[in-house]
């Protein structure tokens, strides 16, 4: 396992203290305190319905909490933060957009800014920087349509890199990838929170394609929580307290898997549905 | 010409649909037509990249057969056709905008909305006491109708609709490929698709107005998916999509000067063998690019 990128006495870049959500009714998660860490990988892992998307739209100002405070950069989290980069699942690949590979990645640089973007030097060499960090370059000009999922997936992480992010959201980003793949995009973002020091929220409901790169795991489960390291976390006992129901917690050949939780059906499985993506 | 080159037979039909005889004359008299044409085609063929982008085809087929509802009812009632099509274009694009954020829910009211529309515009011709080309030129469309005051009504809603969507550009790419993502940055996702949908509503009057309603998806979908045949830059795309737009209109109003047949045939034509040109381009190119992403890709890593 790793060490975490940084010291804890460095200031958390996002912090929760007492955030409770309750939506329609429905209190999915209570008195949660989190501190990610500049440069920290914390996996969000829980059953279904758990909360672990609803956790992030918090972060990014569209989900207000119940009760309890979320700062990031010691100022309270607000929609459209340009500080706060977003991943989500893999699903794009639309036939009908003028959109090729960096497009994508320049609507991270300034689609988000009114009129039309009128090409320059300075836009161009941002992009360039963003492809090559991501390693899209040469399929740059290629229209998104056309390209696998992983290769989309790269160009979203150059797209959310593209505000200098302090956090970065991603919500099952490894969805519907083959396992070369997932290990392409899992890395890609591990470098990059080294390099630029940026904290992950990464939303999974597979912790093995992360196992090698995540620093502490975020546990939901049926209103509760466990945060710790993933051999903190992920064992028997523990997660069998949590759901209050017998959980097994197997490793076997370097792979975490988790047995008996209530949403078995969904759970830890490899899909293997994009044939795009083998070569 | 055409007439020179066949000099003993020239049938009936062929004149009807090609005379250039007194064609000076004709173009002086039509000058408002033909700025109407190239008006609408700079409309049809930019709006027409978001239509392609947002899936928005048949709601455009829907709110064009309101605009002929209103239009009809307009001239029933003596307010105005342009008036009339505008107010029902607006009110289908509101509806089909607040009901039908996802594809399936939009579909079905669009479904809803067209016969709806379509059946209160007959009603509003059947009562309507005047001649009846005046009719069929709202389903149909009509040359000879662009008076000065109507060119000018014509060219300040093509105005907004042009200024609208070159403010709103960007942000609304950026909400059309990926709203959440947009979203997450703090776009408006959802007032720019009122935003839109009211920009369309416009653009759908301005059409029904010269290619009648029937008709209005050769102008505000054919060009641009056209373009997106063979070409995926944003740049290229909405060039290429206005100059098919205007191709088109202007090249069927010309067309049509002489004949005695309303001018859509000759609009729909044309944007159609120009969709058909596109296809057959792209069909090759994706050809030679398959064969070269086969040998570059190989050793690829997703």
């Amino acid at each position: 396992m790793p060490a975490p990128a940084t010291t804890p006495t460095t200031a958390p870049v996002l912090s929760l203290r007492g955030a409770q959500l309750t939506l329609g009714g429905r209190t999915l998660w209570r008195d949660l305190d989190l501190d990610v860490a500049p440069g920290e990988f914390i996996a969000v892992l829980g059953a279904n319905g758990s909360g672990k998307t609803s956790l992030l739209k918090t972060v990014l100002g569209q989900h207000p909490l119940s009760a309890g405070t979320a700062t990031l950069l010691g100022e309270p989290v607000h929609h459209g933060d340009r500080r706060i980069g977003y991943v989500p699942q893999q699903r794009l690949a639309d036939e009908g957009a003028p959109m090729r590979g960096r497009d994508l990645v320049g609507l991270g640089v300034d689609g988000h800014r009114w009129g039309i973007a009128l090409p320059s030097r300075a836009r161009r060499a941002r992009i360039d920087e963003l492809l090559d960090a991501v390693g899209a370059r040469h399929y740059a000009n290629a229209p998104i349509s056309s390209l696998s999922g992983g290769e989309q997936q790269r160009l979203r992480i150059g797209q959310a890199l593209a505000g200098d992010p302090a956090l970065l959201l991603c919500d099952e980003p490894l969805l519907s990838l083959d396992l070369k793949a997932q290990g392409v995009v899992s890395r890609l973002i591990d470098e990059n929170r080294r390099a630029r020091g940026f904290g992950v929220l990464f939303v999974t409901h597979d912790i093995n394609p992360i196992l090698e790169v995540v620093d502490r795991v975020l546990y939901l489960a049926g209103r509760r929580f466990r945060i710790g390291t993933p051999d903190e976390v992920l064992r028997s006992d523990v997660l069998s307290e949590l759901y209050q129901s017998p959980v097994d917690v197997i490793r076997a050949r370097g792979r975490v898997v988790i047995v008996g939780t209530p949403d078995q059906s969904h759970a830890h499985g490899h899909e293997h549905d994009h044939s795009k993506d083998l070569p | 010409m055409i007439a020179a080159v066949l000099p003993v037979a020239t049938p009936d039909w062929w004149l009807q649909l090609f005379n250039f005889s007194d064609y000076g004359q004709l173009l002086v008299l039509l000058q408002n037509s033909i700025l109407a044409g190239a008006l609408l085609g700079v409309v049809g063929g930019l709006i027409g990249v978001f239509v392609m982008s947002r899936d928005l085809a048949f709601a455009v087929h829907g709110i064009s057969e309101l605009s002929f509802a209103g239009a009809a009812a307009g001239l029933l009632l003596g307010v105005g056709v342009v008036e009339g099509s505008i107010v029902g274009s607006i009110v289908a694009a509101a509806l089909i905008g607040l009901l039908g954020s996802r594809a399936r829910d939009r579909n079905s009211i669009t479904a809803v909305l067209m016969p709806f529309g379509l059946g209160l515009g007959i009603l509003c011709l059947a009562l309507y006491p005047g001649r009846t080309s005046n009719k069929f030129g709202l389903l149909t469309g009509q040359i000879v109708a662009v008076d000065d005051p109507k060119l000018t009504s014509l060219a300040l809603i093509s105005l907004i609709v042009v200024v609208g969507l070159l403010v709103v550009w960007r942000p609304l790419t950026f909400a059309s490929v990926d709203a959440n993502v947009a979203a997450a940055r703090g776009v408006p996702v959802r007032a720019l698709s009122l935003v839109f949908m009211l920009l369309l509503g416009l653009a759908v009057a301005v059409s029904v107005q010269v290619v009648g309603a029937l008709l209005v998806l050769s102008v505000l979908v054919t060009p641009a998916a056209a373009a997106l045949r063979i070409s995926r830059s944003p740049i290229v795309v909405p060039v290429l999509s206005t100059v098919f737009a205007v191709v088109s209109l202007v090249g069927g109003i010309l067309l049509a000067l002489g004949s005695s047949v309303p001018i859509s045939p000759y609009v729909t034509t044309i944007s159609f063998l120009i969709y058909v040109v596109c296809r057959v381009a792209s069909s090759r190119q994706a050809r030679r690019a398959s064969s070269r992403r086969r040998i570059v890709g190989s050793g690829e890593v997703g």
